[in-house]
């Protein structure tokens, strides 16, 4: 297919078109598409109101999961008061450490950078700036694995195997990582890379391989390559990639292998995090501006036209999850080779499916995944403070997940709860059923 | 089609046929190499017919075979069915295929068990006991599906039900109690998850993963704020007693196998039965179909395609409830995070390997559960291959099943698709 046919509707828009593409529609009506294609705000508003009720929602659940608040609601009639004083706390103690474990306090950057001009001591800011740039380092993997179920998604796959993914990757990245040794980092780190996403990509492949010759369904089928990775890896940390010692991890990884930090200890943000930006950027360009990418997405948005069309569709289930496998690869690699440097066991907690709940938000567009990925990364990162101050499990990100899922999914109930009027919106096609 | 191209698909038949014959003969050979070769003759495995302690069975005595010239026969067995299918080929192709693969199940077993006993019985009574909450999870996906509603979010209901149901039997120290908590959960859940398919069309797979990700969080989260501290008063339950049926639970082999479990165990039999007789034999199962397949004729008959779909939905959460109780209150008689361990989609692909028949799924889901067991089983006998490999058996099997080895199956035609009143 020429890619020069694209219609300025499929060339430009950051939607797909759920019908068959088109080729050759008449100039005026094209530039009327084209205007139609600028994002309007509800494009924004519906996600930041999805968030927003999810925390909400997160928020009440912490209230009624709190002894404290229970009790002073039993007398809220007598002391309607001290109710509303501890729902204040509760709330306050929780949003509050994951905000200060997200972003740090204002008042200490601050005073941090006038020590910094003042004095040249930089630690003070250092260590105020600290917060931000762990919701960086978390945000990192994130950009890379919300890419990765993002470009299944525009081929009309749903990869939940991003978790499995991920873990293959982060040992194929450590295997490169401890196992060459005396070589430049110039080709060592590369050659580590590499590793997490030809790992990452072959774990995708075979369901996306099975999905074209059998037509046997993605989601069951990346769901049992998890539960395979994670055997695969307790065997692989027990036994041949075990580091000398009782715990079942790897060794570290060489020092020529690891991404390089910015900042001195503890501060663990490093090159990965531009490095998810530039391949961002790549996954773009690939999936809007090249003829591989048309093709996944014509695939994507209608099988059958596209088969028609002359495309293959084996061909671009495969390709599209092995570049999906290979995103979630590329995410255990920057955890590892950046961050960690090593694997142990549980080491993919999560990342899987936070990665679906980032590619929904982001409407599966390269730059929405990141903006996303930066939102949950910051969630994430804040949550673990929240966890250690306030007491509140990690896993209530799970639940704001989940509704945030929900909400993008059907925006007609946000609408409903903010009563907005419908508008412009494009329905979101993803996936098709078994048969497909 | 001309006539050409159809002969083009029957020589591509025959071809496929022949490759079929060529695997299974392959097959039979690697019997023979791998576990009959090189063994020391003499040798004799014992399958043991009696299960365990405690069992009202009629004692019969174990089944002694020679090792070596028992896999001789079947790999003789397997190499002839495939030379037989590379010649000639059979007509039902898949039973063949089911002939070998039994062939290399029994030589192995003979292989692993040398010079042993091996609790056949055991084996079989633990499949059962391992594929309730796959069979359950399977019904709930026929029920919903048959109706056109993926449901994806069976794990993460049975997930949910797992913890309600143990966290209520503690508190009012009555399993029974428990199970209907269960039940109620996953209707909620489902009803959840019917809401926004068919009142808001979200996409279903969407709706499901969302659906299961809450549930996952929502666990984790209530465990490790009150379960982990309160074990005693929230999450320690007991489970459900064994109930031997009497005369029944006698039989040998076929009574400790099917007449001596606990409720959850006789309950999913009963559902199984159940559905089959509602879905084929009753106008609601007519009904239920008929919303599945063409939802525009049916309503165009007067039947009522939302209230239906609500309906079916809302009951395979129920019955999802059920599965997700077998494994607190049915099993260990507490809640762990994440304990569904895939169970659900396993479960799913059992719905449609039975091709979204309640009896079909039933025996599948056997399958998974003996693929699950004969891994405990072989961990005991110290099989060479590592545990975390046999432990990925289940998985694997459930892979190959949907690629689909025994033909394709056909899911209803209007399955995941949202139905918009004109």
């Amino acid at each position: 297919m020429e890619q020069t046919q694209a219609t300025p509707e499929l060339r430009s828009g950051s939607t797909p078109a759920p019908g068959a593409p088109a080729p050759g529609a008449p100039a005026p009506k094209a530039r009327a598409k084209q205007r139609a294609q600028v994002p309007s705000l509800q494009t924004f508003l519906i996600p930041l109101l999805a968030v927003l009720t999810g925390l909400i929602i997160g928020g009440i659940v912490i209230l009624v999961t709190d002894a404290v608040v229970v009790a002073a609601f039993r007398n809220f009639f007598r002391e309607p008061g001290e109710a509303l004083k501890a729902v204040w706390h509760s709330i306050a103690s929780a949003y509050g450490s994951l905000l200060s474990g997200s972003f740090g306090s204002p008042r200490e950057i601050i005073e941090g950078l006038q020590t910094y001009f003042a004095v040249g001591d930089p630690a003070p800011l250092l260590q105020a700036i600290y917060p931000i740039t762990e919701s960086l380092v978390a945000s990192t993997p994130y950009i890379f694995a919300g890419l990765g179920v993002a470009v299944g998604f525009k081929c009309g796959l749903f990869n939940i195997g991003a978790e499995g993914q991920f873990f293959v990757g982060a040992l194929g990245s450590a295997f490169v990582g401890y196992k060459l040794i005396g070589v430049p980092w110039f080709i060592h780190l590369p050659l580590a890379v590499l590793g997490g996403a030809v790992a990452g990509a072959l774990w995708g492949a075979i369901p996306g391989y099975l999905k074209a010759a059998t037509g046997g369904h993605e989601v069951v089928n990346t769901i049992m390559m998890n539960w395979i990775a994670f055997r695969l890896s307790d065997w692989l940390l027990n036994g041949p990639m075990k580091a000398p010692g009782y715990r079942p991890v790897t060794p570290q990884i060489e020092a020529s292998a690891e991404l390089p930090r910015l900042f001195a200890l503890p501060i663990r943000f490093n090159v990965g995090f531009f490095l998810a930006l530039a391949v961002a950027a790549l996954i773009y360009w690939l999936i809007y501006k090249t003829t591989v990418g048309y093709e996944i997405r014509a695939v994507g948005a209608n099988p059958d036209a596209a088969r028609y069309a002359g495309m293959s569709i084996t061909r671009n289930f495969v390709l599209t999850m092995m570049l999906s496998g290979g995103l979630a690869g590329l995410a255990g690699a920057s955890q590892v080779l950046g961050i960690d440097h090593w694997v142990g066991q549980g080491f993919s907690a999560g990342y899987g499916f936070d990665a679906i709940a980032i590619a929904l938000l982001g409407k599966s567009h390269p730059a929405g995944v990141v903006l996303a990925a930066l939102l949950f990364g910051t969630l994430r990162s804040g949550a673990t403070r929240m966890q250690s101050l306030a007491g509140i499990p990690i896993d209530i990100i799970s639940i704001i997940q989940g509704l945030v899922i929900v909400f993008v999914a059907a925006p007609a109930i946000i609408r409903w709860l903010f009563r907005i009027r419908a508008g412009r919106e494009e329905k979101l096609v993803l996936t098709r059923g078994w048969g497909a | 089609m001309t006539i050409a191209s159809a002969q083009m698909t029957k020589r591509a038949d025959v071809t496929g046929h022949r490759v079929t014959g060529l695997v299974l003969l392959v097959i039979g050979l690697a019997i023979f190499g791998l576990f009959g070769a090189a063994l020391e003759p003499g040798l004799e495995t014992k399958f043991g017919l009696n299960p365990g302690f405690g069992s009202q069975a009629i004692k019969i005595p174990d089944l002694v075979l020679p090792t070596q010239p028992a896999i001789y026969m079947l790999a003789g067995m397997a190499v002839f069915f495939g030379a037989w299918q590379l010649a000639r080929g059979f007509r039902s192709v898949g039973a063949v295929i089911g002939i070998v693969a039994f062939c290399f199940i029994a030589a192995f077993l003979l292989w692993a068990a040398r010079g042993k006993t091996f609790n056949l019985v055991g084996m079989l009574s633990s499949s059962l006991v391992r594929a309730t909450p796959i069979a359950l999870a399977a019904l709930c996906g026929v029920i919903s599906e048959r109706a056109g509603v993926v449901n994806i979010a069976i794990e993460g209901i049975m997930l949910m039900a797992t913890q309600t149901a143990v966290v209520s039997a503690t508190i009012s120290g009555n399993l029974y109690v428990g199970l209907v908590v269960a039940i109620l959960t996953g209707m909620l859940l489902a009803a959840i998850h019917a809401f926004l398919a068919i009142k808001f069309k979200v996409d279903q797979i969407v709706s499901g993963v969302a659906i299961n990700i809450f549930a996952t969080g929502a666990t984790s989260f209530i465990s490790s704020r009150f379960l982990e501290r309160n074990t005693d008063v929230l999450n320690n339950s007991g489970t459900f007693p064994v109930i031997a049926i009497p005369l029944l639970s006698k039989i040998p082999i076929l009574g400790p196998i099917f007449f001596a479990n606990n409720i959850i165990v006789y309950l999913m039999i009963l559902l199984v039965v159940a559905l089959h007789v509602l879905l084929f034999y009753t106008p609601w199962g007519l009904r239920t179909r008929a919303v599945g397949e063409h939802p525009k004729a049916a309503d165009t008959l007067g039947i009522n395609v939302y209230l239906m779909r609500y309906v079916n939905v809302i009951l395979g959460g129920a019955i999802a409830g059920v599965g997700g109780a077998y494994f607190s209150i049915g099993s260990v008689g507490r809640f762990d995070e994440i304990m569904t361990a895939g169970k659900g989609f396993i479960g799913l692909a059992a719905m449609i390997f039975g091709k979204w028949n309640p009896v079909g799924a039933f025996f599948s889901s056997l399958l998974f559960g003996f693929a699950d067991s004969l891994q405990v089983k072989l961990q005991i006998l110290r099989v060479p291959i590592p545990s975390e490999f046999l432990l990925m058996a289940p998985y694997i099997v459930t892979m190959v099943v949907l690629a689909g080895v025994v033909g394709r199956a056909i899911p209803p035609a209007a399955d995941g698709v949202p139905y918009e009143k004109d």
